[in-house]
C-alpha cells in the first residue's frame, strides 16, 4: 500500500547514492561539502511526506514497493515501512545531515572520499530499515561495512587501523552466520525471502533454536551485547566524529532492529526460550558497562562504554516482551541515537580545539567555554534520565516493562540508572568544574573559543528532540503502538502456545 | 559409426579451429610485425571470430555430438567457452604494456595463449576421456612455456620447471585413472562409462573407485585443490603476472568444466564415492588457502592462495551433486574471472621499469596518488571477500545456497567462517592503500588496453553484484536447458 503517487521510499533510500555518483566528478573541497549537505537535506525533506501520510492505525507495511530483482531465485526488490521502522528513517536522515555539518572544518584529507563514504552509509542504513526482503536487507546490512570500515580506518584517530579491522571482522563473522540462517529459512519457507511471508510460518522448535542463535550472532554483535561488545569502544573511540555519530546513532540500533524485525516475529518460541539468558546478558551489560565508565580516562571512550550500558536497556526492554518494554526499547533506541549522537558531536567540537581526549587534560571548562558547558549539562541530564528529557521516558518505560516481567530484573536495571548518574556527573565535574587548565585559558598557550554558529545549528535539532520526547513522547510513541501490539501478539501466538513447558519441550527436542 | 568424419563434425569444431588458425597466423605475423601490440589486436580479433562461431553454432540443435560422440556441443560447454574467451581477451588487454616493461614482447606469447585457450575449449567439449586428455595436454604444454617466458629470470624458470614436472605427474595420474576405468568399463566415452557402471553394477567396485580417485587427483592438480596446490604459489609468483592472471582463471575453469562433466555424466552413479573424497578436499582447500594467505607478503603469492581458497568454494557446488549446484559453481567461475583478472590488472599496473611492485607494502598510500585505481582494487578485494554489493557476494551466496539445499549445512557454516578469516588478508590490501602513508612516489604504467580491461572488470563486478539476474539467467539456461 502506497498512498503517494510516486515511489517515495526508493527516492529516499537512493538519493544519497545519486549524491555519491555526483561527487565522483567533483574536485573542489567546499563544493563537495555543500553538495553533500544539499543531498542529505534533500533526503530528509523527500522523506518528510512519510510522516504526514503514515497511517498510525495499522500494523501493516506502508508505502510498499515491490518488483522483480532476482526472479530465478524468487527474490524481490521489496521495501516498505511500519511503525517500528519509520522513526529510524528520520533518525538516520537527520544524523547524516549533522555529520556533514560537524565535519565541515575537521576533515581536510581526501574530502571527496569522506563525503562519498558518508552518503553511501546513509543509503545503506536507510536500506536496512526499509527492506522487506531478507536478501535485500542483507545486502544493505553488509554493504554498509565498507564505507564504515573506511570512515574509521582512514579518518580515525591514532589506533584506527586496529579498530577498523576489529569492527569489520566482528561484524562480518556474525553476519555470515546469519546468512546461513537466512538460506535455511529460504528453503523452509518455500524459496522466498519475503520477510512478511516468512513471519507467517511456524518453524519446528529445533530449527528455531539454531536460527535464533545464527541471527543472534549477527544482531548481538551489532547491538553490541555483553560478551561481544569489545569492538565498540575501539571503533567509537577511533572513528572520526561523524563516524562515531553514525555508529552510535544508527548502526548499533540495527542489531536491536534485527531482533524486532526477524528474531521475534519469526522465531517466537526460541525468543521465549532465550528470553531469560538475554535479559541476564542485558543486565550484565547495563551494570558492567556503567562500572567500566568509572575507570575511563578517555572522554570518548567513556561515552562509548556508556553506549554498552544504554544498549543494555534497549535489549532489556525488547525482551521483556510487553508493550511498555518494547515501546520503551524502541524509544530508547531513538533517544540513545539523539543523546549519544549529540554527545559525540560535542566531543568532536571540543577535540577540534584541544586535540586531546584525556579527561585529566580538561578542567574548569565551564569558565573557558560557558556556552558549550551549558549545552553539555543538558545532554548529561538527558543521558542520566532526568525527568523532562527524553532519556527519562525511555528508561522509565523499560524499567516498567522489566518490573512487569520480573521484579529482580527491574531492581537490577534501576541500579544502572544510579550508576549512570554517577559516572556522568563525575565526568561533568572533571571537565567543567575543578581548576581550569591554564593551557586553554584566554591567556594560556592554546586559548580556545566557544561553540560557534555552525556548531550550534548542528546541535539544536537534537536538543529540540531531547525536550520534545521528554515532554510529549506521544508524538513518537503513537507511530509505533499498532506495530508493537501486532509484534507482541505474534510473539505470544504460536502453535506451541498451549504447551505448558516450552523449555522442557525445547530441551527434549534439541538434545 | 563407420561413416567417417562428416562436414557436420567439422562444423562443431569451427570455434577451436578458428582460434588455432588465428594463433598460427599470429606466429607468422610475428616474423614481419615489429610492434607486438598489433599481434595482441590480431589475437583479440581471432578470439572474437571464434566467439562469433560459437554464438552461431549455438543456434543449431543442441546438444550436438560430433566425431562419434567424442565431442559435444551444448550449453554447458558453450558457457565455459565464454569464460575462456573473456579470460584470453582480458589477458591480452593487460599484457601489451607489461610485456614491453618485462622486455618479453614475443609474438609467440599471444599464439600460446590462443593454443592454451583452444585446449581449454576442447576440454569443455570433451565427451570422451581421450579427447579430454588431448585438450588438457594442449592447454598444459602451452602454459608451461608461458610460465617460463621470462627466460632470463631464475624464478620464471623455476616456475616453468615446477609446473611442468608436477603437471606431468598429474597427467600420469589421469592416464592411470583413464586406463583403470577403461579396464573396468571397456570404454572411454563418458556416456558409455555411465552405462557400463549402471549395467554391470560396479559402482562399489574398489578398482572403479581407484580409477575415480586417480582422475580426481589429476583434476585436483589443475584446479589447485589442497593438498595438490603446492605448485600454485611458486608458479603464480614466478610466472609473468599477465600469465598468472591467465592461469589463475583459465586452467581452473577448464578443470572444473571437465570435473563437472566427468563426475556428472560418467560417474553419476558413484556420487556417494566422489562426495566422500571431495568433501574433505574442499574443506582442506578452503582452510589451507585462507590461512596460508594470511602470512603472505608478496601479492602474487597471496592471490595464489586466495585462488586456492576460491577453488574450495567452487568445489562445494560440485559436491552437492545436483545440477543446480553445478550451475552455482559455473556462475561463481564467471564472476571469479572478472574479479580475479581485475585484481591482477592492478598488480600489473604497479610494475614499471626497475620496480617490481609485488610487495604488499608497495600499495602503501596508493589511494592518495591514484584514487581511481585504488577504488577499483578496493572493489576487487571486497568482491573476493564476498561482501555485497559486489559480484563476489552473489557468487558465494549461490554456492552456499545450493550447499545448504543439498543438506550440507555444516559445510556451509565452515565455509562462511573461513570466508570471514580470509577477509583479513584482502582487507590488508585495502588498509595499505587507504590507511597508510605513501613511502615513495608510485607511478602506474597505464595503457589504453589496460583501461579497457579495468573498466570491463570493474563495471562487471559491480553490475553483477547489484543485478545478478542477467548472468544467472544465462547460466541457468545454458546448463539447465
Amino acid at each position: 500500500m502506497n498512498t503517494l503517487s510516486y515511489s517515495i521510499l526508493s527516492w529516499t533510500v537512493f538519493l544519497p547514492l545519486i549524491g555519491v555518483l555526483v561527487l565522483l566528478f567533483m574536485r573542489n573541497a567546499n563544493a563537495i561539502r555543500w553538495t553533500t549537505l544539499i543531498f542529505t537535506l534533500m533526503t530528509f525533506f523527500v522523506a518528510l511526506p512519510l510522516l504526514t501520510n503514515f497511517d498510525k492505525s495499522t500494523h501493516l507495511m506502508q508505502f510498499v514497493e515491490k518488483s522483480d530483482w532476482i526472479p530465478s531465485w524468487g527474490i524481490n526488490y521489496f521495501i516498505g515501512i511500519d511503525g517500528i521502522s519509520i522513526l529510524f528513517i528520520f533518525l538516520t536522515a537527520l544524523l547524516s545531515i549533522l555529520c556533514v555539518l560537524v565535519s565541515w572544518t575537521s576533515i581536510n584529507d581526501r574530502v571527496r572520499e569522506f563525503h562519498m563514504a558518508i552518503l553511501a552509509m546513509e543509503t545503506g542504513m536507510l536500506g536496512v530499515f526499509v527492506s522487506l526482503d531478507f536478501l535485500l536487507f542483507y545486502v544493505f546490512w553488509e554493504a554498509m561495512l565498507i564505507p564504515m570500515f573506511l570512515l574509521i580506518g582512514v579518518w580515525g584517530g591514532q589506533n584506527r587501523v586496529y579498530a577498523s579491522i576489529k569492527f569489520f571482522l566482528y561484524t562480518l563473522i556474525g553476519s555470515l552466520l546469519m546468512l546461513v540462517g537466512i538460506i535455511v529459512l529460504y528453503f523452509y519457507g518455500g524459496k522466498t525471502l519475503d520477510i512478511l511471508a516468512l513471519s507467517q510460518i511456524v518453524y519446528p522448535l529445533k530449527m528455531q533454536y539454531w536460527l535464533f542463535l545464527a541471527f543472534f550472532a549477527a544482531f548481538a554483535v551489532k547491538v553490541p551485547m555483553f560478551p561481544v561488545h569489545t569492538w565498540l569502544p575501539d571503533a567509537h573511540t577511533e572513528a572520526p566524529t561523524a563516524g562515531s555519530v553514525i555508529l552510535a546513532g544508527v548502526l548499533i540500533k540495527m542489531g536491536a532492529y534485527g531482533f524486532l524485525r526477524f528474531s521475534m516475529p519469526m522465531l517466537p518460541d526460541a525468543t521465549k526460550f532465550f528470553m531469560g539468558p538475554i535479559l541476564i546478558l542485558s543486565i550484565i551489560a547495563i551494570i558492567y558497562g556503567a562500572l567500566i565508565c568509572f575507570a575511563q580516562k578517555d572522554f570518548k571512550r567513556l561515552i562509548a562504554y556508556s553506549s554498552v550500558s544504554h544498549m543494555g536497556y534497549v535489549t532489556l526492554g525488547l525482551f521483556t516482551m510487553n508493550t511498555q518494554g518494547v515501546e520503551g526499547g524502541i524509544l530508547q533506541m531513538i533517544n540513545h541515537g539523539i543523546i549519544t549522537g549529540a554527545m559525540f558531536l560535542m566531543i568532536g567540537i571540543i577535540y577540534e580545539r584541544t586535540h586531546t581526549r584525556v579527561i585529566a587534560d580538561y578542567g574548569g571548562f565551564a569558565k573557558i567555554v560557558p556556552w558549550y558547558a551549558g549545552f553539555f549539562i543538558i545532554l548529561t541530564f538527558a543521558s542520566v534520565g532526568l525527568p523532562g528529557t527524553n532519556g527519562f521516558i525511555g528508561e522509565f518505560l523499560i524499567i516498567l516493562g522489566a518490573f512487569k516481567a520480573n521484579k529482580i530484573i527491574g531492581v537490577l536495571a534501576t541500579t544502572g540508572i544510579i550508576l549512570g548518574a554517577g559516572y556522568m556527573l563525575r565526568l561533568y565535574q572533571d571537565i567543567f568544574f575543578q581548576d581550569p587548565n591554564p593551557e586553554y585559558e584566554a591567556t594560556g598557550k592554546h586559548p580556545i573559543v566557544d561553540i560557534n554558529l555552525r556548531e550550534i545549528i548542528t546541535l539544536v535539532p537534537l536538543f529540540i528532540l531531547v525536550f520534545w520526547i521528554g515532554f510529549y513522547p506521544n508524538t513518537f510513541l503513537e507511530y509505533m503502538h499498532a506495530s508493537v501490539e501486532h509484534l507482541i501478539s505474534q510473539v505470544n501466538y504460536t502453535e506451541y502456545a498451549g504447551q505448558e513447558n516450552l523449555i522442557a519441550k525445547f530441551i527434549s527436542e534439541i538434545f | 559409426m563407420d561413416a567417417g568424419i562428416t562436414l557436420m563434425d567439422v562444423r562443431a569444431f569451427v570455434p577451436e579451429l578458428t582460434l588455432i588458425c588465428a594463433g598460427l597466423m599470429v606466429m607468422l605475423l610475428d616474423l614481419v610485425v615489429k610492434k607486438k601490440g598489433i599481434l595482441a589486436a590480431v589475437g583479440i580479433a581471432g578470439t572474437l571470430a571464434s566467439m562469433y562461431a560459437t554464438y552461431k553454432l549455438f543456434g543449431f540443435i543442441a546438444p550436438q555430438n560430433a566425431f562419434f560422440g567424442m565431442f559435444v556441443l551444448d550449453g554447458y560447454s558453450n558457457f565455459f567457452k565464454l569464460i575462456f574467451y573473456l579470460n584470453i581477451i582480458l589477458t591480452m588487454c593487460i599484457s601489451v604494456k607489461y610485456l614491453e616493461i618485462e622486455k618479453a614482447s614475443f609474438g609467440e606469447y599471444y599464439a600460446l595463449l590462443m593454443f592454451a585457450t583452444s585446449g581449454m575449449m576442447i576440454m569443455a567439449s570433451a565427451a570422451d576421456l581421450i579427447i579430454l586428455y588431448l585438450g588438457l595436454e594442449l592447454m598444459a604444454l602451452s602454459t608451461y612455456i608461458l610460465a617460463g617466458l621470462m627466460r632470463k629470470q631464475p624464478r620464471s624458470n623455476e616456475a616453468a620447471l615446477k609446473y611442468f614436472f608436477l603437471g606431468a605427474f598429474s597427467s600420469g595420474f589421469l592416464l592411470y585413472g583413464i586406463s583403470l576405468t577403461y579396464g573396468m568399463t571397456g570404454s572411454t566415452n563418458l556416456a558409455e562409462i555411465a552405462q557400463a557402471i549402471h549395467m554391470t553394477n560396479i559402482a562399489g567396485n574398489p578398482i572403479m573407485y581407484l580409477g575415480l580417485i586417480f582422475i580426481l587427483v589429476a583434476f585436483g592438480f589443475k584446479i589447485a585443490l589442497a593438498p595438490f596446490h603446492m605448485w600454485a604459489p611458486d608458479v603464480y609468483e614466478g610466472a609473468p603476472t599477465s600469465v598468472t592472471a591467465f592461469m589463475s582463471v583459465g586452467p581452473k575453469a577448464a578443470g572444473f568444466a571437465v570435473m563437472g562433466r566427468v563426475l556428472f555424466d560418467a560417474f553419476g552413479a558413484m556420487q556417494v564415492q566422489w562426495t566422500t573424497v571431495l568433501i574433505p578436499l574442499a574443506l582442506l582447500t578452503i582452510a589451507v588457502g585462507s590461512i596460508t594467505a594470511l602470512s603472505q607478503t608478496n601479492i602474487k603469492r597471496m592471490l595464489a592462495y586466495s585462488s586456492v581458497a576460491h577453488a574450495g568454494y567452487m568445489l562445494l557446488g560440485i559436491i552437492t551433486g545436483t545440477v543446480d549446484g553445478l550451475t552455482s559453481t559455473v556462475n561463481y567461475l564467471m564472476i571469479y574471472t572478472f574479479m580475479n583478472i581485475g585484481a591482477f590488472s592492478i598488480v600489473i599496473m604497479l610494475r614499471r621499469e626497475g620496480f617490481q611492485g609485488e610487495n604488499i607494502e608497495d600499495y602503501m598510500g596508493l589511494s592518495k596518488s591514484h584514487p581511481l585505481a585504488s577504488a577499483l582494487m578496493l572493489v576487487f578485494m571486497f568482491s573476493l571477500t564476498g561482501i555485497p554489493p559486489t559480484a563476489g557476494f552473489m557468487g558465494k551466496f549461490y554456492v552456499i545456497m545450493e550447499t545448504i539445499n543439498a543438506g550440507y549445512t555444516y559445510l556451509a557454516v565452515i565455509a562462511v567462517i573461513f570466508s570471514a578469516i580470509s577477509a583479513f588478508f584482502y582487507l590488508r590490501i585495502v588498509v595499505y592503500m587507504y590507511m597508510k602513508d605513501p613511502k615513495d612516489e608510485v607511478v602506474l604504467s597505464n595503457s589504453p588496453s589496460m583501461t579497457i580491461a579495468l573498466a570491463v572488470t570493474g563495471v562487471m563486478v559491480l553490475v553483477l553484484g547489484i543485478f545478478p539476474s542477467f548472468l544467472l539467467n544465462l547460466v541457468r539456461s545454458s546448463i539447465l536447458g
